[in-house]
């Protein structure tokens, strides 16, 4: 069974025939041809798929594309506006966030959400926030340094 | 600091070169390469440890519109490639013929024109098999009598991969006699696995036209790869130098990426076969069941010493379980890897340490999870039996060390199992960590906190890393000496091109390696331009694992940068009508003596060499330079954490952990950090949650991420970290590596924590990982429980 | 990693929903976060020819107050009760329990509808549910009905509803005043299932005795169970320290957990004693409070 589908992805309206059982995260690296969401596990814990769908993170390979359809889906390549970064892609890179890159479009994007829903989170906050994204390599500690200095720079925007 | 922020050398915080694409999502990981063409791979595997294959049924899978093939052994047998090395000099199947090892064998592959429809297929074949007897345990199977594994070795009768020691075995045992005090304790460190967020996988191309192979993969070591396909599989066709290996960005290698697993040589066999572009990628349960595994040491560790407290004899002997073959990646002379480090930080007299490795029905491995080949396992070892004898000896855990360090005058050093360690201080060290902490005032609240009954640790490790595999006399891999490489190019406007031997996965040598140029040429670190993993155009090395990359390619680096620098003086007189003699040198500049406004900047240098050369002087401004250590590094360290025990449920929590490492000169202080972060991440997940194990029947746990504990941000406490700087003396910029001083600490750390906790109540030892039900029941034995 | 093949239906309401349920029985199944049916489907450890999805009815997602009692819509999501300010500070017990389910992306998907009609003990809301007297509205092809959550759960990943009913709606009653509640939770780490967990609530009396007590257990029976022994215990007594410890003590009783890599039965059953003790003493506290 197909559907025709259409999805907003980063504020552009995508269309698309897909089979139902099409994960998200396929619509998105495959379909659309945006690799920089990833894939890390088969069991809904890494998290490295993180997408915004209407605004809220969740694991696009625990969506199925045809959840998406007329909604919107933004991704790690919708942070930068023209030409200018997002502030956390610049407080990832100021603080050391990231090291492989591999957890970091997930991390990026759940990040930014909590700090559109809460601009002076705790340090706890923030490790609550990230705890459904797994990383290997940064022992989190710069992540959170990261947050807090976006958060820091947006508050004084 | 030598240099200014422009040219940001050695010393300097550079924000990384390789962020932009990153933070993007423009980073170019193996599964986000499509070429025309492209077909999908999905593996089939074995539900059993131990099996024999009736019958492989692959007519439904066929019949699955899109499914163009299924590969099985003896497909491969037809080619010989059923059966390949292992970088450990032992064999290995790529697919069985009859017979499958471990749960997760691989058993065929599906070939599909999509990635779902691969699945499909895969989930359609059916194979039949007669589930046989399974061995898991290492010390039934090392058993005389034990049936003999590896029925394909015909000369075999026992269960043993090798046997190897270091040491003198009587001394050591003569002087164990003689000690007033010896601890004695078993130390089992429990497999696990490195679990980077990207798995492994490849996109196996083989052009039948021009007779050439490029595989993207998920490697640490192309070349060694590239070198190694050619041995296995010249005789299909393949030449080396017309294969290319191409290691793209890699999500987190740790040692995982170094092996060469049956998925690779499969996918491979197919492109040549089929003449297209052949896609696999492993899903994370495949990766956590099937690949390269760590650890799985079992451990007798014999510690003895006067009865004030002098460390005299150490004795280990090690049962190391090694699945069905051999498939570690260890130097060739050291198949236990470094073990032999286990003298750790302390001036032992007498010192033996053996290891028997077995085969059991399980995958092969045991190198990876930043281990430093084995020096997890031989620091854990070392760490506990010191806190053991501390508590036999009811002395302070950090008196029994600082009595017992090699003293800081005592350097180069040579331990009594043959290494030269190349400088320390160890007391300053520990120290700084203790200053840090406050370790006087943790034995005081500790004091108060048991007088309530409440449960309060403090653990310490003071740890001696060897790193930078090495000296061409004793290392190689397969044959191949364990040098590393640096290729500089400096083009007409000054700016560099830097290639190496090495593959960062992680670790920015985008970044440090163009700050050690920039520290040597003085150009700036912004201009250099790095690139490793092509092996059509980077200089052989021996790949990135087991922190070797600063103290070899990094080295190597400098050491081109100086053959460039010589040459562009050479220049700089010829420019400035002066002979070489009168020149001096600061970061990009050379200048008459005295007279610094008469100067050529290496940017100038640069354009003359391809515009305005002294005769017979070559052109261009390059230089390669294969550098071949003369001596391992040692970073060491002394870590210091505080725990808190829950005595109703024997949760662990750590309060604080202070970690002080010295890896010698810094180039990037920022990403030294961040590499002890992440080590101390995957040293906490190890110490308390991390394990894959097996039960009788060979089915194991911990084969995914619902029971594989993989710590999150809020398993990981705020770490606190410093370094002191002990340069190396042979290096050329006195730095030694830091990748995995913190998985090879964290761990006993920890351990020893939570021992110090209970210590009270009679526990001298506990294994990791730590589960709150282990805690627990040590307190319900003691009748301590809430 | 990869779903067999299946149709996807999108009913624009839950009558249509019901109907699909109807018409491919077996073969169906409702699909509201996805959060547990995804990753099944996934590691094709169940298949079904239809998912039926619920996630877009948008007035399955409510959280309300009426006459004494909160209705929440069944499709209304984990993150959304965690932003509740009437779901938070009235039970307390949901207020502990949420930051402790799977993980904050999870939440964003996840249900409560789904979480409670799934079956599965290892699923928190069913014993928070119990101890709150909660009762369930399930709809189906015979029209609605309403059944107790202490009486919903049968058998592991058994439940009352028949064939072609959806949970619709939960609803708990306002606790009267000199209530409180409180969840405890063990965990290996963040992410996984509970060890063990307790969900209380307890209401006082004028007198300070206990006038009602809901206790029930996560993950250490084949069903969320309600520990009627302990609750007992307690009905009529002041709460002291020696009453609470009895409760608890009968709540451990009552469990008959699996062992598995959380832990071994003694081992979980202990937990059960342990965290009751302590979720029963917080329940107080916020009671007297």
């Amino acid at each position: 069974m197909k559907h025709k589908i259409s999805v907003t992805v980063n504020g552009a309206v995508r269309e698309a025939e897909v089979e139902s059982r099409l994960l998200l995260v396929h619509l998105i690296r495959e379909v659309f041809r945006m690799t920089g969401t990833h894939i890390g596990c088969d069991t809904s814990h890494c998290g490295v798929c993180t997408v915004r769908l209407d605004g809220e993170p969740v694991k696009s390979c625990t969506v199925l594309a045809v959840q998406a359809d007329g909604r919107s889906v933004d991704t790690v390549e919708g942070l930068e506006q023209g030409g200018k970064l997002h502030p956390m892609q610049e407080a990832f890179t100021e603080k050391h966030a990231l090291q492989c890159g591999f957890c970091t479009p997930g991390m990026l994007m759940t990040t930014s959400a909590l700090l559109e829903r809460n601009r002076n989170p705790s340090e706890q906050q923030i490790r609550q926030a990230i705890s459904g994204n797994l990383c290997r390599c940064t022992g989190y500690l710069n992540i959170v340094k990261a947050v807090q200095h976006a958060a820091e720079k947006m508050r004084a925007a | 600091m030598k240099t200014s922020e422009k040219i940001c050398g050695m010393g300097h915080s550079m924000k990384r070169k390789e962020d932009p694409r990153f933070i993007r999502g423009k980073g170019n990981y193996v599964d986000d390469i499509v070429l025309p063409g492209m077909l999908y791979m999905d593996i089939v595997r074995s539900p059993h440890a131990h099996a024999r294959i009736k019958k492989i049924d692959t007519s439904k899978a066929l019949k699955i519109p899109g499914v163009l093939a299924v590969i099985d052994g003896p497909t491969l047998e037809k080619y010989k490639l059923h059966w390949m090395p292992t970088i450990s000099g032992d064999t290995q199947m790529v697919l069985p013929i009859d017979e499958v090892m471990y749960v997760a064998q691989e058993v065929c592959a599906v070939i599909a024109t999509e990635r779902y429809i691969a699945a499909d297929g895969a989930d359609a074949v059916d194979v039949e098999y007669e589930p046989l007897p399974v061995m898991v345990d290492p010390l039934k199977s090392i058993a005389p009598g034990a049936p003999v594994l590896r029925k394909d070795k015909k000369d075999k009768k026992d269960n043993l991969a090798f046997h190897w020691e270091a040491g003198d075995r009587a001394a050591t045992e003569r002087a164990l006699a003689a000690c007033d005090v010896v601890a004695e304790q078993f130390v089992y460190v429990p497999r696990i696995h490195v679990a980077s967020m990207e798995t492994c996988g490849c996109v196996a191309d083989f052009n039948s036209a021009e007779g050439k192979l490029t595989v993207y993969m998920t490697t640490q070591a192309p070349h060694a790869v590239r070198t190694v396909f050619a041995l296995v599989a010249g005789h299909v066709g393949l030449s080396e130098e017309r294969i290319r290996i191409v290691s793209p960005d890699i999500g987190g290698g740790f040692g995982g990426k170094v092996p060469v697993y049956p998925g690779y040589v499969i996918a491979v066999a197919a492109s040549v076969v089929i003449g297209k572009p052949i896609k696999w990628i492993e899903d994370r349960m495949e990766n956590l069941q099937a690949d390269s595994f760590a650890r799985d040491y079992h451990m007798k560790v014999r510690l003895g010493a006067k009865k004030d407290g002098t460390m005299t004899a150490l004795s280990i002997k090690t049962i190391a379980d090694h699945g069905y073959t051999n498939a570690s990646a260890n130097p060739m002379k050291y198949p236990a890897g470094l073990f032999s480090i286990c003298t750790g930080a302390y001036d032992l007299k007498n010192a033996f340490c053996e290891v028997d490795a077995v085969y059991t029905h399980k995958p092969p491995g045991g190198v990876a999870y930043r281990c430093s080949f084995r020096v997890t396992e031989a620091v854990h070892a070392i760490e506990r039996a010191v806190d053991v004898l501390a508590q036999k000896l009811k002395m302070d855990p950090v008196e029994l060390r600082m009595k017992n360090f090699i003293g800081p005058e005592r350097f180069p050093y040579k331990s009594v199992l043959g290494w030269e360690y190349d400088s320390g201080n160890y007391p300053a060290a520990l120290k700084k960590a203790m200053d840090i902490i406050g370790y006087a005032a943790l034995r005081k609240e500790q004091l108060e906190k048991r007088a309530r009954g409440e449960l309060m640790g403090i653990g310490v490790c003071s740890f001696v890393e060897i790193v930078g595999a090495g000296p061409s006399k004793d290392f190689d891999i397969l044959g191949l000496k364990m040098f590393d490489s640096a290729e500089i190019r400096v083009h007409p406007t000054g700016k560099a091109l830097a290639r190496f031997g090495t593959k960062s996965q992680g670790q920015g040598h985008e970044t440090t390696y163009a700050q050690i140029i920039a520290e040597e040429l003085g150009i700036p670190a912004s201009d250099v331009q790095v690139e490793e993993g092509d092996t059509d155009t980077a200089p052989y090395g021996l790949g990135t694992y087991a922190s070797r990359s600063t103290p070899t390619s990094g080295a190597a680096a400098a050491m081109a940068s100086r053959k460039i620098r010589a040459k562009a003086k050479t220049i700089a007189a010829h420019l400035l009508e002066c002979s070489e003699a009168d020149l001096d040198w600061e970061p990009g500049k050379f200048f008459i003596k005295g007279v610094p406004d008469k100067a050529k900047t290496i940017q100038e240098c640069a354009f003359a060499a391809y515009t305005n050369m002294p005769q017979g002087l070559e052109h261009g401004m390059e230089a390669t330079h294969y550098y071949d250590p003369p001596n391992l590094t040692f970073p060491f360290g002394s870590y210091i954490c505080v725990v808190d025990i829950d005595r109703g449920t024997g949760e662990v929590k750590v309060r604080r952990f202070v970690a002080v490492d010295d890896c010698g000169n810094i180039i990037n202080p920022m990403i030294v950090q961040g590499q002890i972060h992440g080590g101390l991440a995957q040293g906490v997940g190890p110490a308390l949650y991390e394990e894959i194990g097996y039960d009788e029947d060979g089915n194991v746990f911990g084969g995914s991420f619902l029971d594989y504990y993989v710590p999150t941000s809020l398993e990981c406490p705020k770490w606190e970290t410093d370094h002191t700087v002990t340069p190396s003396p042979h290096h050329p910029f006195g730095a030694k590596g830091v990748g995995e001083s913190a998985t090879v600490g964290a761990p006993p750390a920890i351990a020893n924590a939570v021992v110090d906790a209970l210590s009270h109540l009679g526990v001298t030892h506990i294994d990791i990982p730590i589960t709150p039900e282990k805690v627990w029941q040590l307190l319900r034995k003691a009748g301590a429980a809430e | 990693m990869i779903p067999a093949p299946f149709d996807y239906h999108r009913p624009g309401t839950l009558d249509e929903a019901i109907g699909l349920l109807v018409r491919y029985q077996d073969d169906a199944r409702v699909l509201a976060g996805g959060m547990s049916l995804l990753p099944t489907l996934k590691l094709r450890l169940g298949s079904f020819g239809h998912l039926v999805d619920i996630s877009r009815i948008a007035a399955l997602e409510y959280v309300k107050e009426e006459k004494g009692v909160v209705r929440i819509g069944a499709g209304t999501r984990q993150c959304v009760l965690e932003r509740s300010e009437l779901i938070t500070t009235r039970f307390p017990v949901l207020a502990d329990a949420l930051p402790l389910i799977a993980d904050p992306l999870v939440r964003n998907r996840s249900t409560i509808g789904g979480n409670l009609a799934n079956g599965d003990p290892s699923n928190d809301h069913p014993a928070i549910a119990i101890a709150l007297g909660a009762e369930l509205v399930a709809r189906g092809p015979k029209g609605e009905r309403t059944i107790p959550a202490s009486r919903f759960y049968k058998d592991l990943f058994v439940t009352e509803l028949k064939a072609g009913e959806i949970l619709a709606e939960i609803r708990i009653p306002l606790p009267p005043p000199r209530s409180g509640s409180a969840y405890r939770k063990l965990k290996r780490k963040t992410g996984d299932y509970a060890v063990a967990a307790v969900a209380v609530q307890l209401t006082l009396g004028a007198s300070g005795a206990i006038e009602r007590a809901g206790i029930a257990l996560t993950n250490v029976a084949p069903t969320p169970l309600e520990a009627v022994g302990a609750q007992k215990v307690l009905v009529g007594k002041v709460a002291d320290d020696k009453a609470i410890a009895e409760a608890a003590r009968l709540a451990a009783k009552a469990a008959s957990p699996s062992a598995d890599r959380r832990g071994s039965v003694e081992y979980k059953k202990e937990m059960v004693r342990v965290l009751a003790g302590r979720a029963l003493k917080a329940a107080l506290e916020r009671a007297e409070a």
